[in-house]
């Protein structure tokens, strides 16, 4: 099906009250946007509002001043109902230069709102953002409220007391300007205030100042004589369940969903991986926290990362790698080592847009192919999707899980959406988590290293330092009786279809398929996996509400897929498949289960909005109505 | 308390597997040397794992009955500091050959030189690519005549001891296969070493590449072929060890002279002295002989060792998942 959008319903900001808003804060990318964001993203959560974050942020660390490909985004989404995307169109746009505002108008709403640094709008800055004459004075703007403000002046007064340099005075725009949208939106700015006091404890000028910048900015909102239709918004708090509650980005709850699944398996894990966009913050969390029975090894390259991960599961700890596209194809031989001495591994894809090096810092879902078939050899490698920042915990663990219980590597791909995004997490009681102690085999009577248990087909884990276990085993064929180096015709097919059996037998250990939201029977079902989670969800529960028979299916065992998939989308006249690739995931299900299904593609980096889905279902909906 | 370790003896490791290699090989040497020579080593059998990657040299795992495993090309090194780090008290050993070492597996095998990681590295070197029928290696001379060089290779060689002390290595040393006693002691001392132990043992291919080590080896002629280097000892060679090395101060070059009216010339061997280390390792002939023997050893902290402390310091504060779950900003839904 063709990519299109339809305009959501929007909430006018000309309401007091308003049920949920879009704010990007967008800014050169040394402006302090992504530190914005995040600081404002905590004050809406202890406000109480649920939410989701897209920090969007260019590949360069510092590009020129001024320079559009050089423009940093964090994007939040917040409201009274639950959140489950970054938000398809901002309502309000924080821009700290000309560049920022050129490249992030377009998705503004009608009447939105546009905070922008006159003080930025300088000849050189509109020149390097292309802009032939300044938009704030030439009537371009006038569809949308514009609060424009020279912040650089704002900020210059606000610091003075403390004696900064010009440069380090200026820095303090963004908790100037953060301040100001925390007056917009009522939030309250203590935790900022604690944060700053931590981030520049050695550097009290600098503390002072920004905590003085964020003040004055909220005051300026406070007094200051405002453009018409601009006011504080309230939006009200979200009915959600009772708990704690924490922020938390899909990498952090990876890296703690890694942990969880060590001390539930009882095992020691080594973290092995070699830096990469965007999957390098797994190793900084994990090697951050050797507190726990985890120790991280940065090696020479991918095939050196993964190789260590196996020599660690042979050793007897569970090995992990991660990486993203580009590195886990360099790390194919390594598993298919892992899977042909049947060592435990679990390889983490946290995939960006591609090929080659591609949009480092964008999320993609086109290493589907590649997890399910990249290798060489028959050589079947169970594979998971965690689909929201908060699924990456508990996928983790299952990654843990299936990798230890059936002695195979496991694959689990998250994207760079789901990475960097955060959103309000119920923090689940450590002591309620479901252990799955994971034993070394010790018994030297009779000891072979293929003896394998009946059920789980996986071979005994053995590990070197166990008197009476000593064995050899490696990447030649080995038979199936003794594990001994074998090349016979027999032994090769027999251990081959084990290999299969094995992962295929994975598919009664774990939960049957459900639907998320809607029927489990009907007209039509939006079947995705991954990130598209989010997006899926609003666009059908949309969907439901106009009283069309929609459902949302989201997998998240993509190999082995539950037992019952195949016969669960049967039940739906028709099916689509939202993907953030060309079609990867639909070729499965279509040549797995024999049915039609329509896919809905993009590939722009960028996450789907609700509706393009909404628009996909709309389409298909008239299709089916009108029998077509 | 030290508990004495029962006694064994070579049949102990030698595993229940027919060896495969060809008649001749020198690898059939170098297996028993070091079967031989385990039972001597202060490690349990169950902590003596073998690791190599792909091979003639590297089926050597599957013949010692230790733990083993015989992994993918080039990556042995890779996976040896995987196994070391995830358990420390294991003794562990990196068998791997020219191609396997210093071609696919160039790169780790810098790497694992430079972070000392605690490992012996036994480098099999004959100069040529057995298993895949004969091609020339980065080791092999130029004009190495292979199927793959019908007109002779016109590759440069590296020399395996100088990248080792390039990278870093602390430990360096050379060998020959057949030559039991020596290469014995080396292997004992690398052993003892703390961090990455590099032997690069000189092995003939009887098939493809049949006397490369001849003058060397050949006890008619080696004496005049080999220098064989002892920490403290002058440097003498030749049937009646007539001749030396010197190191000629002017041009910072070695020189062969007699030892007759040069004893005070004489260079003794240093094996601290990284400098001299690198001129004696670059030795070769026909102007010079071949040095056997430790060339080279640095006492440092090695890698375990300083990942260990990390992880111990880490590990002194008290864990708590429920803890790590809660940590930072949270809040109260009610």
């Amino acid at each position: 099906m063709e990519l299109a959008e339809e305009k959501l319903d929007e909430h006018h900001l000309d309401e007091k009250e308003v049920l949920d808003v879009v704010v990007r804060f967008a800014g050169d990318s040394g402006d302090g946007m992504q530190l914005t964001g995040t600081n404002f993203t905590q004050a809406t959560a202890l406000y109480g509002n649920d939410l989701s974050t897209f920090p969007d942020f260019p590949a360069e660390i510092r590009a020129p001043v001024g320079a559009t490909f050089g423009v940093s985004a964090f994007q939040i989404y917040f409201g009274a109902e639950d959140v489950t995307t970054a938000g398809d169109a901002t309502d309000v746009l924080v821009a700290m230069n000309p560049a920022a505002l050129v490249t992030n108008l377009e998705n503004l709403i009608d009447g939105g709102l546009i905070i922008v640094d006159s003080g930025a709008f300088t000849a050189k800055n509109l020149t390097k953002a292309k802009y032939e004459s300044n938009p704030l004075e030439d009537g371009s703007l006038d569809g949308f409220r514009v609060f424009s403000i020279d912040i650089h002046k704002q900020v210059l007064a606000a610091v003075e007391p403390f004696g900064l340099s010009h440069k380090d005075a200026l820095r303090c725009k963004n908790m100037w300007t953060l301040g100001l949208v925390m007056w917009l939106f009522d939030r309250d700015r203590s935790a900022t205030i604690e944060n700053l006091k931590t981030k520049f404890a050695n550097k009290p000028a600098i503390a002072d100042s920004n905590i003085a910048a964020l003040n004055a900015g909220h005051a300026y909102g406070e007094t200051a004589e405002l453009p018409a239709g601009i006011h504080v918004y309230k939006v009200p708090k979200a009915k959600v369940a009772p708990g704690t509650y924490r922020n938390i980005t899909g990498t952090q709850a990876l890296a703690w969903g890694l942990i969880a699944g060590s001390e539930l398996a009882d095992l020691d894990l080594l973290f092995a991986s070699y830096p990469i966009t965007p999957a390098s913050n797994l190793l900084h969390e994990l090697a951050s926290h050797k507190e726990f029975r985890v120790n991280t090894f940065q090696a020479e390259d991918e095939i050196a990362a993964v190789c260590a991960a196996v020599g660690a599961s042979f050793a007897g700890s569970l090995g992990i790698t991660s990486s993203a596209g580009p590195g886990i194809a360099l790390k194919s031989e390594g598993m298919a080592l892992a899977a042909a001495a049947e060592l435990p591994l679990v390889v983490i894809n946290t995939q960006r847009g591609g090929p080659s090096t591609g949009l480092p810092t964008k999320t993609e879902q086109s290493d589907f192919n590649m997890a399910m078939y990249g290798r060489h050899g028959d050589t079947p490698i169970p594979v998971v999707a965690a689909s929201t920042s908060i699924d990456c915990f508990d996928v983790a663990i299952e990654a843990v899980r299936l990798a230890a219980k059936y002695m195979t590597p496991v694959i689990l791909l998250s994207d760079g959406y789901l990475a960097n995004a955060a959103e309000p997490w119920k923090i689940p009681q450590a002591d309620s988590l479901p252990s799955f102690n994971i034993r070394h085999y010790d018994d030297p009577t009779n000891f072979k290293p293929s003896i394998r248990n009946e059920e789980t087909l996986a071979r005994v884990w053995a590990k070197p330092g166990t008197p009476g276990m000593e064995h050899r085993i490696g990447g030649i064929e080995r038979s199936y009786d003794t594990g001994e180096i074998s090349y016979d015709p027999t032994n090769h097919q027999k251990m081959t279809e084990l290999r299969k059996a094995k992962v295929d037998g994975i598919a009664k250990d774990i939960p049957l398929q459900e639907v998320c939201y809607g029927n489990d029977s009907g007209k039509l079902a939006v079947v995705g996996w991954g990130s598209t989670f989010g997006a899926i969800h609003q666009a059908v529960k949309r969907a439901v509400a106009e009283g069309l028979d929609v459902s949302h299916i989201q997998v998240r065992y993509l190999s082995p897929m539950p037992s019952n998939l195949g016969e669960l989308l049967s039940n739906f006249d028709a099916i689509i498949v939202p993907e953030m690739n060309t079609g990867q995931f639909i070729k499965l299900i279509r040549s797995e289960f024999l049915i039609d299904a329509d896919g809905i593609n993009k590939i722009a980096g960028q996450p789907f909005k609700i509706g393009e889905i909404l628009a996909a279902i709309h389409k298909k909906y008239i299709e089916l109505e009108e029998g077509l | 308390m030290n508990q004495a370790l029962p006694t064994l003896t070579l049949k102990d490791f030698a595993s229940d597997q027919e060896v495969r290699w060809c008649p001749g090989c020198g690898d059939y040497a170098i297996l028993k040397t070091i079967q031989k020579l385990m039972p001597d080593l202060d490690t349990p059998k169950e902590n003596q794992v073998f690791v190599s990657g792909i091979g003639c040299s590297s089926r050597f795992p599957y013949y010692m009955n230790t733990f083993g495993f015989h992994t993918i090309h080039g990556r042995a090194p890779a996976i040896a500091t995987g196994v070391k780090l995830s358990n420390p008290e294991l003794d562990v050993w990196v068998i791997t050959g020219d191609g396997d070492g210093f071609s696919i597996g160039g790169n780790h095998m810098m790497h694992v030189l430079r972070r000392n990681v605690d490992l012996q590295i036994l480098l099999f070197n004959n100069e040529i690519y057995g298993l895949t029928k004969g091609q020339y290696s980065p080791t092999s001379q130029v004009g190495t005549h292979s199927p793959s060089s019908p007109n002779g290779s016109i590759d440069s060689p590296l020399s395996p001891c100088l990248v080792a002390l390039g990278s870093g290595g602390t430990f360096i040393a050379r060998s020959i296969d057949t030559e039991a006693k020596h290469l014995t002691e080396v292997v004992k001392r690398g052993h003892d070493h703390r961090g990455a132990a590099f032997v690069e043992i000189l092995q003939n291919c009887p098939i493809y590449n049949d006397g490369i080590f001849e003058q060397v080896k050949d006890k008619k002629v080696a004496p005049d072929f080999r220098v064989e280097v002892v920490h403290g000892e002058p440097l003498k060679f030749g049937k009646e060890n007539e001749k030396g090395i010197a190191l000629n101060r002017d041009s910072l070059r070695l020189e062969i002279v007699s030892v007759k009216g040069n004893e005070g010339r004489l260079l003794i061997h240093d094996e601290t002295n990284k400098i001299q280390a690198q001129l004696i390792a670059a030795m070769a002939g026909p102007d010079f002989p071949v040095a056997i023997g430790v060339l080279y050893r640095e006492n440092k902290t090695s890698f375990i060792h300083d990942a260990q402390v990390q992880v111990e310091k880490a590990r002194s504060t008290k864990r708590s998942l429920e803890g790590l779950l809660n940590s930072g900003h949270t809040w109260e839904v009610d």
